[in-house]
Order: C-alpha cells, then sequence, then structure tokens
C-alpha cells in the first residue's frame, strides 16, 4: 500500500475517477449514462464525476478516505462515446464493483447508480441508458417466482401467446358486477383478466369482496371451459403487512395469480411479494404505473430498459411491455430489446435495440411481456409477429366493446389470435397478410366478423423486422 | 347476431379448440412447423372426463428425432383407431426449455 498524505480541499473528480486503461472484470457491474454537462465541464470531468458520485465520492476529500483502500472500491468511468446525432451529449461508461453492493438488492444498486448523482449541479442532464448485472451479482437474485416455463406447465396452454383483458371501467363497478364482467371475459375465450392498477380498496369496492367474486367467476369459467382461467388480483397496498393480508386471501381462494405495481409499491414491496409467491406458487403479474415519469424523457431518467433487468431480479413473471402498434419504427427495435432482456437466457450486445452490454441472465427464469393499451382484433397479426408466442396479448376496450358484450369479444380474440398462430406456422407472412388470415377466420366465427366491422381496420404494411421473434 | 352468442359455456381444448376442427391438410401443415422447430412429436389419449389431468396416456414414448409427417399422421390415425371415444392430443417436445413448444388436440371423442 502506498503511503499516503491527506491533504484538505478539492481534487478534479478526473484524476482519481476516469481511468481509460481499466479492462471491466467479469464481476463488475457496469452501467452507461447519457451526459449532458453544463457549459465549460470537460466530457472526462464529467463523466469521472458521475463515476464518484454514484461510488465512493463526495465533493471534498475526507481524511477518513485514507482509511480504506478507495482505489479498490471506487467507480471507474472507463469510456466516452458521443451520442449520434446530439453533439450536446455523450456517453459515459462506469465500471463498479460487486463489492459495493448488498447481495440480492436492486434497491440498493439503484440507491447508488440513481441517487445523489442525478441532481448534481455540474450535469444539466443525466440519462441511466443500461446496465449489466454481472452473473455472479444475478446469482445473488430471487427473479421471476414461477417463469415462462413454469407458467406454462400450470396452465397447460402451450404453442401460442395467452389472452388477457383489463376490466372496466376502471373506477366505480361493485364487486358482484365487476366479478360478472371477469366471468363472461373468461367463459368466451380469454386466459386471463386483469384488474385496473388503479384498483385496491376503494369505497365501491373493497377488496375482499372483488377478490369473492371475482373467484366465483374464475372457478365457474374453468369448470364450464375445461381451460385454467385466472384473474390478477391486485394485492397492491398502502403498507407491505397489508399486501400480504390480500396475498394470503387470494391464495386461501385458490388464485392461480395475483397482480402488483412494481414501481409506486417500490422495489422492496415487488421483491418480498416475489418471494412469497415463489414459496405460495402463485403466479405473478407486474404493472408499471409511473414508469413513464422516469423513462420517457430521452435526456434525463432511467430507460426502461434498466427498470426491466431490475423488475426481472427483484421477480415478476408477467410484465408489462408496450405494443408497438401503430407507434414508431424505432419503438419496435427498443421493445425487442426490452422484450428479449425479459424473457432469454442471454442477451448479446445490440446497439440496434439499445442493448450497450452482453447480459447473462444465468439459469433465471424469464417473464412473459404484456402488450396491452389500444389493440383490438386488427392488431392481432402485428401483435403475433412482434411478440411470438411467449406472451400475454391484452385487449381491453377491444374486448368489452364488441357489440354483443364481453364473451363475444373475448371469443372474436380467440379466433383471430388462433388463425394468426395457425397461419404463422403455416409459413405466411403473418403481418402482410393479417387483412387476408382475419378475413378467412371470420367466415367460421360471426363473434369476429362483427369485431372487425366495429374497429377500423389498420394498415398491414410492416416487413417483420425480426423474422422469428419468439 | 347469431342464435347462440348467448347460450351456454361450450366446452374447449386450449390451442386450436376455437378454431374449426382440423382437416388432413391443416394437420399436416402443423406437424410439418413442429418438426421444423426441432422439437419431438408426442402422441398422448384420454378419457374426456380425465383430460382435466396433466397426465394422459402416452400412445407411444414420444416419437423423437421423426422427421417424417406422413409417420407422425400415422400414429395419430393409430391412436385415433384404437381409442375413437377418447380425446388424442399432438404435443411438440422442446428439450431446449423443458417445455411443450406445442400441443394441441386432434380429435376429440365421438368426432369422426
Amino acid at each position: 500500500m502506498a503511503e499516503q498524505k491527506f491533504q484538505a480541499g478539492v481534487k478534479d473528480y478526473a484524476s482519481s475517477y476516469w481511468t481509460p486503461d481499466y479492462v471491466p472484470l467479469d464481476t463488475d457491474l457496469l452501467a452507461v449514462f447519457k451526459v449532458v454537462a453544463q457549459p465549460g465541464v470537460p466530457q472526462k470531468e464529467a463523466a469521472a464525476a458521475v463515476a464518484a458520485e454514484s461510488s465512493t465520492g463526495t465533493w471534498t476529500t475526507v481524511w477518513t478516505d485514507l482509511l480504506t483502500d478507495l482505489d479498490f472500491y471506487k467507480g471507474r468511468a472507463y469510456r466516452i462515446e458521443q451520442v449520434p446525432g446530439d453533439d450536446s451529449a455523450f456517453f459515459a461508461f462506469v465500471a463498479y464493483p460487486i463489492e459495493l453492493f448488498e447481495e440480492g438488492s436492486v434497491v440498493n444498486v439503484l440507491t447508488s447508480l440513481v441517487g445523489n448523482v442525478f441532481g448534481f449541479k455540474a450535469l444539466r442532464s443525466l440519462r441511466l441508458e443500461d446496465i449489466r448485472f454481472p452473473l455472479a451479482y444475478v446469482k445473488t437474485c430471487g427473479g421471476p417466482p414461477n417463469g415462462i416455463q413454469v407458467e406454462r406447465d400450470r396452465l397447460g396452454k402451450y404453442g401460442r401467446p395467452l389472452l388477457g383483458c383489463t376490466i372496466k371501467p376502471k373506477l366505480g363497478l361493485s364487486a358482484k358486477n365487476y366479478g360478472r364482467a371477469v366471468y363472461e371475459c373468461l367463459r368466451g375465450g380469454l386466459d386471463f383478466t386483469k384488474d385496473d392498477e388503479n384498483i385496491n380498496s376503494q369505497p365501491f369496492m373493497r377488496w375482499n369482496h372483488r377478490f369473492e367474486f371475482v373467484m366465483e367467476a374464475v372457478h365457474k369459467a374453468t369448470a364450464e371451459t375445461g381451460e385454467v382461467k385466472g384473474h390478477y388480483l391486485n394485492v397492491t397496498a398502502s403498507t407491505p403487512e397489508e399486501m400480504y393480508k390480500r396475498a394470503e386471501f387470494a391464495k386461501s381462494l385458490g388464485a392461480p395469480i395475483i397482480m402488483h405495481d412494481f414501481f409506486t409499491a417500490g422495489f422492496t414491496a415487488n421483491t418480498g411479494l416475489a418471494n412469497w409467491c415463489r414459496e405460495n406458487g402463485i403466479l405473478l403479474h407486474i404493472h408499471r404505473a409511473m414508469h413513464a415519469v422516469v423513462d420517457r424523457n430521452p435526456m434525463h431518467g432511467i430507460h426502461f430498459r434498466v427498470l426491466t433487468k431490475c423488475l426481472r431480479l427483484s421477480g415478476g413473471d408477467h410484465m408489462h411491455a408496450g405494443t408497438v402498434v401503430g407507434k414508431l419504427e424505432g419503438d419496435r427495435h427498443a421493445t425487442l430489446g426490452w422484450v428479449d432482456l425479459m424473457r432469454e437466457p442471454f442477451v448479446p450486445e445490440n446497439r440496434k435495440r439499445g442493448i450497450f452490454f452482453d447480459q447473462d441472465w444465468g439459469s433465471m427464469p424469464g417473464l412473459m411481456p404484456v402488450a396491452s393499451g389500444g389493440i383490438h382484433v386488427w392488431h392481432m397479426p402485428a401483435l403475433v409477429a412482434i411478440f411470438g408466442d411467449d406472451s400475454c396479448l391484452q385487449f381491453g376496450g377491444g374486448t368489452l366493446g364488441h357489440p354483443w358484450g364481453n364473451a363475444p369479444g373475448a371469443h372474436a380474440n380467440r379466433v383471430a389470435l388462433e388463425a394468426c398462430v395457425e397461419a404463422r406456422n403455416q409459413g405466411r407472412a403473418v403481418e402482410r397478410e393479417g387483412r387476408e388470415i382475419l378475413a378467412e377466420a371470420a367466415r367460421h366465427s360471426p363473434e369476429l366478423e362483427i369485431a372487425m366491422e366495429t374497429w377500423k381496420e389498420i394498415k398491414f404494411e410492416f416487413d417483420a423486422v425480426d423474422p422469428d421473434p419468439k | 347476431m347469431p342464435n347462440d352468442a348467448y347460450g351456454p359455456t361450450v366446452p374447449r381444448g386450449e390451442t386450436f379448440s376455437y378454431l374449426p376442427p382440423m382437416t388432413p391438410e391443416r394437420l399436416h401443415q402443423q406437424i410439418a412447423y413442429l418438426i421444423e422447430r426441432g422439437w419431438n412429436p408426442a402422441v398422448e389419449y384420454s378419457e374426456p372426463e380425465k383430460a382435466r389431468s396433466n397426465f394422459w396416456y402416452l400412445w407411444k414414448l414420444p416419437l423423437f428425432g421423426e422427421k417424417s409427417v406422413e409417420r407422425v399422421l400415422a400414429e395419430l390415425d393409430a391412436c385415433r383407431r384404437a381409442y375413437p371415444n377418447h380425446l388424442v392430443r399432438l404435443i411438440g417436445y422442446d428439450n431446449f426449455t423443458q417445455s411443450q413448444g406445442t400441443a394441441f388436440i386432434v380429435h376429440r371423442a365421438g368426432a369422426r
């Protein structure tokens, strides 16, 4: 150990935290930030400041720095890249030693990486674009309580995406009327229905009343159709104690799946609930309210792919992923990127999809991406092509808005889904031939025919970006 | 609106059970897909009243490595002839995911 003397004062961050020769270790946690520095702050200094403020550094030297080996514990800014098409911003790559983080705690990782540094004055804006979690860290996390393979085996559903629907109106129904809407959807052909995220336990419908009526609907539809049915009972609550109470009651009623809002409730609550689900054999559907507050601004915040990785480590069996359809092509690439991060055991670096690092998930199970929001039967061909079999497609208005009601609406969606899957398996270009595929299926299904008349036809002009999105 | 739009719930059988029954040609295409994906075909059957169980009777051991659509069709047909009042399903075992890549009912009890 080199001899050091304490010198009070302020040092350049770059002198300690900019290490361009550093070769990251396999056990390092890597992060890439999109940085816009204040005028006059050199890029290397800004990158080093990010590394310092998100790891061991503070604004001044302190004598207790000399009681430890800060060179061992510090984060290191090891690379800078320009952001294509934006002169003001650059990417700063930072490596953190694994010793900085508590095992199995995405809470602790985020507290460092997106903590004080995001309010740092020398930066105009800062966005965490991606994290590489080292396999050694991944292995300390519980991950999805069940995973895709276990979910399929429990449900007995193979070779197709799952179908869901969020019950509407999302606020104001009584428990019994709500249960009626659930029953109609499930008996008509959906696999799942879902509590809207706003539904917790309001005066118009207390949680225990909802759970009882909904589970009667689930059990009856299961018995009648011969297919396993479920409803995502939202157990998100104001305290962990109340959350667990609701989860236990759902289990006592025979619910196969419950639901949680991971971001408003927080990662601590989510990780605890995922552990509970693993121990109790219950599937966990994850909603993502509040995500757009932090991931929508392209210059500041946290990219959704980082939230996706954190959620996979924290635990969940389903997670909302967007729908792609009707949006920009770039969204499609980015969505395919985070869909891979949800499902695959290993995801290689792919800048076109916004993935900056190889990510090895080891043996951690995958979770199903959920496509939900503003979709209807005409979107089915694109959704099947984009998301593949291991996904859950949720049609809220696209089921409940059917002119004959929920059961025929569910039936129409199921026919459309199975027709698209069959056509895909036959080698047909499902997106391009979507209109013909749906029209052929509608000849055997008046429910689908009227659904196609009700919702406006969309254009089928996409080429498949990913020839095998499964 | 068709008369049965509000009729009693119709029992179903998971994947493809909302489409018209498989014709030989359509079945041929699905078997070809299953084989092309590298999955192992398997045939199982069950009494309708026991169909809720995960575990149906094996017709034979899974047809590991079978690449002939015709031979898979012949096994399905043989199973159907031997057990005409049972349900017969085709599975594609995916040994990479340790799951089933697909599974669907090919023959419903009593149907021709």
